[in-house]
């Protein structure tokens, strides 16, 4: 990303593309998929890539590369429900694993040969890996970790804005003069596209020209994640999120109790992940995660932006704080001023009296 | 073995502020300090040169006070430093970054062939992550990202063996020397420095490449020309509408409170109250 | 094996950098040892700096050093619960290059001032402690470090660690601080926009302000307020002695926050962001409390000796001329060939008699006794005054003659005609 205090100067504004340039259409979104799971972030790109589509007037696809086999045309239909106009699918025994050299290779020809005008991708540790060398490879602007996509009315490119400075200010980024443009965004930053059982497409099928003796890098083992041991914050309904405003690892115990009672997930800002009260898997924010759950409880956490940008996307968001000005109340959903190792386990018993009262009279 | 390692200076993020009238960022007095991904690279490198014995280069494309960043990284057992720096760099995005430091490490091969890159994961202030697969593309490398460990090197055969962290687990690789690693954070922790490292840092001479040094001919790929992203404006976060709706109740008894809340809560998110129901069936 | 050089110097704050870079300009090799991050990463002061001082070290330092505002203005006021009584001094003069006094943050200025150090020579190591003196018998050999490794000779090691100058306490160069001999500050700096702070505190471009204060704000304690305007930002905090600290338990975060919350001071701070809040001690003991300045190889200089002229806030003048003139005392020894011997070093002593360090701080050698025994100055005086003025100026169809009237009668009530005579004097012979 160019320095934030460069001026928009370069950004001349011509709306008559050059034709080298407009020779590039369509908006792909590329479709992470490991051990037969796609990755959701996709689908969540799917839907803003539906957006950018239909405001240039041009078809949306999919990009889904694996071994044959191995699930992709079932990614394929899935992405036609998520949006997709249409597919392109690279299939090859050596895409069995995610590996940079293949698929950095096959991106770059399916983008050679059908040339799109935006590529997304998710800001995982596959799409970081693969957009980084993909754009590199293509030699064209990739803009990372955005957390809004848009169309520049005025000459029709990708307008990504992201975070800068440490979060306190967004920047937009364009790339004017070099196609295609790509950006990544994190997973849960935005919505899930809807779903559409009815639709479908077609798959237009490229193969790739690579044979294993032709990759230098070896997969040996794969050790997954013991999923049981991992909080899945980003996927929780309801999570309970403390700050350093609970004063002391024991009195964390009090957003534990809460969270048992709601089967919510545990989050925490990050000065209480750095201070070691609970695991680094469970910041919610900038350099933590990013959550869409529809119930955020914040105890204790005063909402700067950078734990805000991982957590706004709440469908509600209850702040209990002691102090009234406190930023999160600015965005919070409810308020409560008071405090928090009172507040808490008032609530965690009112929720408990609450539920039990329900479940019997359900 | 010959080992890179690409550190950056950034400014602490932490203390960055915003003007609030005029938008633009307050860097007076904010201070620089290496980027702290960077750290697990070094560290990573260094432990190498330990067991299996390096040279370990570091190099960093900044402005002339990015030497501190060097110098800190001799301290802690680097045994030379480069700090690239020119006008001609400004304003570079990720990409005309990547071709610079590429160049640059072209141009240290030139005198002793390079095994191996580090890279940290991604820097505090650009935090693209995007720097080391580019410099891996530029130079041929094969990439490996987020690595968590190093297995082993082979400096015989030419191999290495890293684990990756992935999406849902860790993917154990081989691959062949020359490659690029970005390091993973929390995988290692930096040494302190002996105080002979620290004489050796204050005195060591810093080499001080301009573009022409780091092997650079073509000036359309540095700097806001080689640079294909450009920054159309920065602003400032929205404010929300609305502000919380506070909850107040006669006695503001926190246990009244609550149950106001949850009234609240359940009338007006009547789907809330069915999540909340399916997530804890027999959890209590 | 180990290293060895003609001087270290212990510390990077304004004495050592003034040593240092003296020493090293003259051809001596020095090593400077800071246990900070950087040189001035963990100094605090208001900060005021004073050109002379450095004008006789640096004489062109105003082409490159970090400048806050230079000050055209100073204020001073006599705080009471909600009010204030108050002078100001703003002369054209003072808005004339070159300038006189000008705010800087020390971290900055530090920095800098270190970066000299290393321009004329001398080799710089941050984030390193010195643990203790290394004795050749009584004669000081050297410092050992935290580092693996550490121990590092010299032919001299000059002090300047600082306030709580834990090194000469522990080679018994000087006794414990007590804590009627020290203060304890407690600052903020608060982040404002220039555009904010100009037209707020009366000034334009690099123009400033400072405002120094006494009054309720110290609850009685002895003790000063200060407010000063640097570029983008403010810094405000308050001092009083550490014994008062003690014995008044009030934390001293409390009582920089009601201070900030003074109907006179809140205005000014308005939309202000703090960005960093920091307490240090200040060596206020004055003449009397000055430690042994020299002996068998070493000096000692700046806090860590105690040069502190807390009536006018004068501290790192004293320390940037007590560091130069304990190099310039080592240069000329190592020019002469002679050995730095007690004897040799008691030169270092002569000269700080002579200059302005130890003429001020014997002028005011009574001052803090003085405000011990009358700390009505900090609290009935304030009161009564602005009482006064609030008679003065409020239009009530009272006539005058009753309001005086009721003026002198406050004050004979509260204090009494011969307290109050009693404490002028011992003011007037404190400042004599
Ligand atoms: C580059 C960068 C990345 C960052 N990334 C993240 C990130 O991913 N996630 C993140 O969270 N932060 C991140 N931060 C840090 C962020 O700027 C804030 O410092 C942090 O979110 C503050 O955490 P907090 O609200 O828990 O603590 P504080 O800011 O200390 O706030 C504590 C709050 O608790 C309240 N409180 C105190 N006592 C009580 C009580 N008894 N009852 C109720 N309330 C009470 C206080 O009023 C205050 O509002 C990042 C910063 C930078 C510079
Ligand atoms: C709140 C406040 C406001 C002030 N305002 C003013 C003002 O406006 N104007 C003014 O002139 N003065 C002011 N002073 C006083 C002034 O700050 C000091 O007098 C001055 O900093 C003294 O300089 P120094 O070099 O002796 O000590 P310091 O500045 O304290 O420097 C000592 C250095 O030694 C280092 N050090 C200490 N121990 C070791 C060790 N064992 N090993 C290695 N390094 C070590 C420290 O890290 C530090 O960098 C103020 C002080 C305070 C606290
Ligand atoms: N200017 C630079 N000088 C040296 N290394 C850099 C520079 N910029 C980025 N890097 C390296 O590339 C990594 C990723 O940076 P980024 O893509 O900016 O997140 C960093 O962790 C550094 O190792």
């Amino acid at each position: 990303m160019t320095e934030a205090k460069a001026p928009a100067k370069r950004a001349g504004r011509k709306v008559e593309l050059d034709p080298r340039l407009a020779a590039y259409q369509g908006v792909w979104v590329f479709v992470e998929h490991e051990r037969g799971q796609a990755h959701s972030v996709s689908w969540e790109l799917m839907g803003e890539g539906r957006k950018l589509a239909d405001q240039l007037g041009v078809p949306l696809s999919g990009v889904v590369m694996g071994a044959p086999g191995e699930d992709t045309r079932r990614f394929c239909h899935e992405a036609f429900r998520y949006g997709a106009d249409r597919c392109y699918l690279m299939e090859d025994p050596v895409l069995a694993d995610y590996r940079n050299q293949p698929f950095t290779q096959g991106l770059t020809e399916l983008v050679n040969a059908h040339q799109p005008e935006i590529l997304l991708l998710g800001a995982t540790t596959l799409g970081r890996d693969l957009a980084g060398s993909v754009a590199t490879t293509l030699q064209t602007g990739l803009t990372a970790d955005c957390t809004e996509l848009n169309i520049d009315p005025e000459n029709r490119s990708l307008a990504a804005s992201r975070p800068t400075f440490g979060g306190s200010l967004l920047c937009t980024i364009l790339t004017l003069n070099y196609r295609p443009q790509m950006a990544t965004v994190r997973p849960r930053v935005m919505p899930m596209a809807s779903y559409d059982e009815s639709r479908s497409g077609p798959i237009i099928e490229q193969p790739l020209h690579l044979i294993e003796t032709d990759i230098v890098t070896k997969v040996l083992d794969y050790i997954p994640d013991n999923r049981q041991d991992r909080p899945q914050l980003p996927f929780a309904d309801i999570i309970v999120s403390g700050g350093r405003g609970l004063k002391s690892p024991e009195n964390f115990q009090l957003v534990w109790d809460l969270a048992r009672v709601l089967g919510a997930e545990v989050g925490a800002s990050r000065p209480v992940v750095q201070a070691g009260w609970v695991e680094l898997d469970r910041q919610v924010g900038q350099s933590g995660k990013t959550v869409r759950p529809k119930l955020y409880i914040a105890a204790g956490i005063s909402g700067a932006v950078q734990h805000r940008v991982g957590m706004e996307g709440a469908d509600v968001i209850i702040a209990i704080n002691n102090d009234p000005n406190a930023p999160i109340f600015d965005f919070a959903t409810y308020g409560i001023v008071g405090n928090a190792l009172q507040v808490l386990p008032a609530l965690t018993e009112a929720f408990r009296q609450h539920l039990a009262v329900a479940r019997k009279a359900g | 073995m010959h080992i890179v390692v690409c550190i950056k200076q950034v400014p602490d993020s932490s203390q960055i502020r915003v003007h609030p009238v005029t938008n633009t960022i307050m860097r007076q007095g904010v201070p620089a300090v290496v980027n702290p991904y960077d750290l697990f690279a070094l560290e990573e490198a260094l432990r190498l040169k330990d067991t299996y014995g390096a040279q370990v280069t570091v190099l960093c494309m900044g402005p002339p006070p990015a030497e501190a960043a060097l110098r800190k990284a001799i301290s802690f057992g680097a045994d030379d430093a480069i700090l690239v720096t020119d006008r001609a760099f400004a304003g570079s995005d990720t990409l005309a970054t990547s071709f610079a430091l590429a160049s640059a490490i072209g141009q240290i091969g030139r005198n002793m062939a390079v095994d191996l890159v580090f890279c940290g994961k991604q820097t505090i202030d650009g935090d693209t992550a995007q720097v080391g697969p580019g410099i891996a593309k530029r130079l041929d490398l094969q990439l490996l990202t987020y690595v968590s460990q190093v297995d082993r090197v082979d400096t015989e055969r030419r191999e290495i063996v890293v684990q990756r962290r992935a999406e849902g687990g860790v993917q154990v690789l081989q691959t062949r020397l020359p490659c690029l690693i970005t390091m993973l954070e929390g995988t290692n922790e930096m040494r302190f420095a002996s105080q002979a490292g620290m004489f050796r840092a204050a005195r060591h001479p810093v080499r001080v490449w301009d573009k022409a040094a780091a092997g650079i001919e073509d000036v359309a790929k540095i700097g806001l020309k080689g640079s294909p992203t450009v920054v159309s404006k920065v602003f400032a976060p929205q404010p929300k509408a609305s502000k919380a709706e506070q909850i107040k109740c006669e006695s503001n008894a926190p246990k009244d409170l609550a149950v106001t809340l949850i009234a609240k809560l359940f009338t007006q998110h009547p789907a809330l109250e069915s999540a909340i129901s399916a997530g804890t069936t027999g959890s209590i | 094996m180990h290293e060895k050089f003609d001087t270290i110097v212990v510390g990077a704050g304004p004495a050592g950098n003034a040593a240092a870079y003296t020493l090293a300009k003259a051809g001596l090799s020095v090593l400077q040892i800071e246990r900070g991050e950087t040189p001035g990463s963990k100094n605090v002061q208001g900060a005021i700096l004073y050109a002379d001082a450095l004008e006789r070290i640096i004489p062109d330092f105003r082409d490159d050093a970090p400048l806050e505002r230079y000050l055209i203005e100073q204020r001073g006021w006599l705080l009471d619960d909600e009010a204030y009584v108050g002078g100001n001094y703003r002369a054209e003069a003072f808005n004339r290059p070159p300038y006189n006094r000008y705010t800087i943050v020390r971290a900055q200025f530090d920095k800098w001032f270190s970066k000299k150090v290393q321009d004329a020579g001398g080799l710089v190591i941050c984030e390193t402690t010195v643990r203790e003196l290394i004795f050749d018998g009584d004669r000081v050999a050297g410092v050992l470090t935290d580092r693996e490794g550490g121990a590092i000779y010299a032919d001299l090691v000059i002090l300047a660690d600082g306030v709580n100058s834990t090194l000469a306490r522990k080679a018994g160069f000087h006794p414990e601080l007590k804590p009627k001999d020290v203060a304890l500050a407690v600052k903020e700096t608060l982040f404002l926009a220039p555009e904010i702070i100009e037209p707020r505190f009366n000034v334009k471009g690099d123009e400033g302000v400072a405002i120094e204060m006494v009054g309720k704000i110290t609850k009685g304690m002895i003790g000063t307020g200060f407010l000063y305007t640097n570029k983008e930002s403010l810094t405000i905090g308050v001092g009083c002695m550490l014994s008062d600290f003690a014995a008044q338990k009030i934390p001293p975060y409390v009582m920089l926050e009601e201070m900030k919350a003074h109907p006179a001071i809140r205005p000014l701070l308005e939309g202000a962001e703090v960005k960093e809040y920091v307490a240090h001690l200040i060596p206020e003991g004055g003449y009397d409390a000055i430690p042994k300045l020299y002996g068998n190889g070493w000096m000692i200089a700046g806090d860590s000796a105690g040069l502190v002229n807390a009536v006018h806030r004068e501290g790192s003048n004293l320390a940037m001329t007590s560091g130069r003139l304990a190099a310039e005392t080592a240069i000329d020894l190592h020019a002469a060939g002679q050995p730095f011997s007690a004897a040799n070093l008691a030169g270092y002593k002569q000269r700080l008699d002579d200059s302005f360090v130890m003429k001020d701080l014997k002028k005011y050698r009574r001052l803090p006794a003085a405000l011990h025994r009358s700390p009505h100055f900090f609290t009935l005086y304030p009161e009564l005054i602005t009482l006064a003025a609030h008679q003065w100026v409020k239009v009530d169809g009272v006539d005058k003659k009753s309001k005086e009237r009721e003026v002198r009668r406050a004050f004979a009530g509260r204090r009494g005609w011969l307290g109050m005579m009693g404490d002028a004097f011992r003011l007037w012979r404190a400042f004599e």
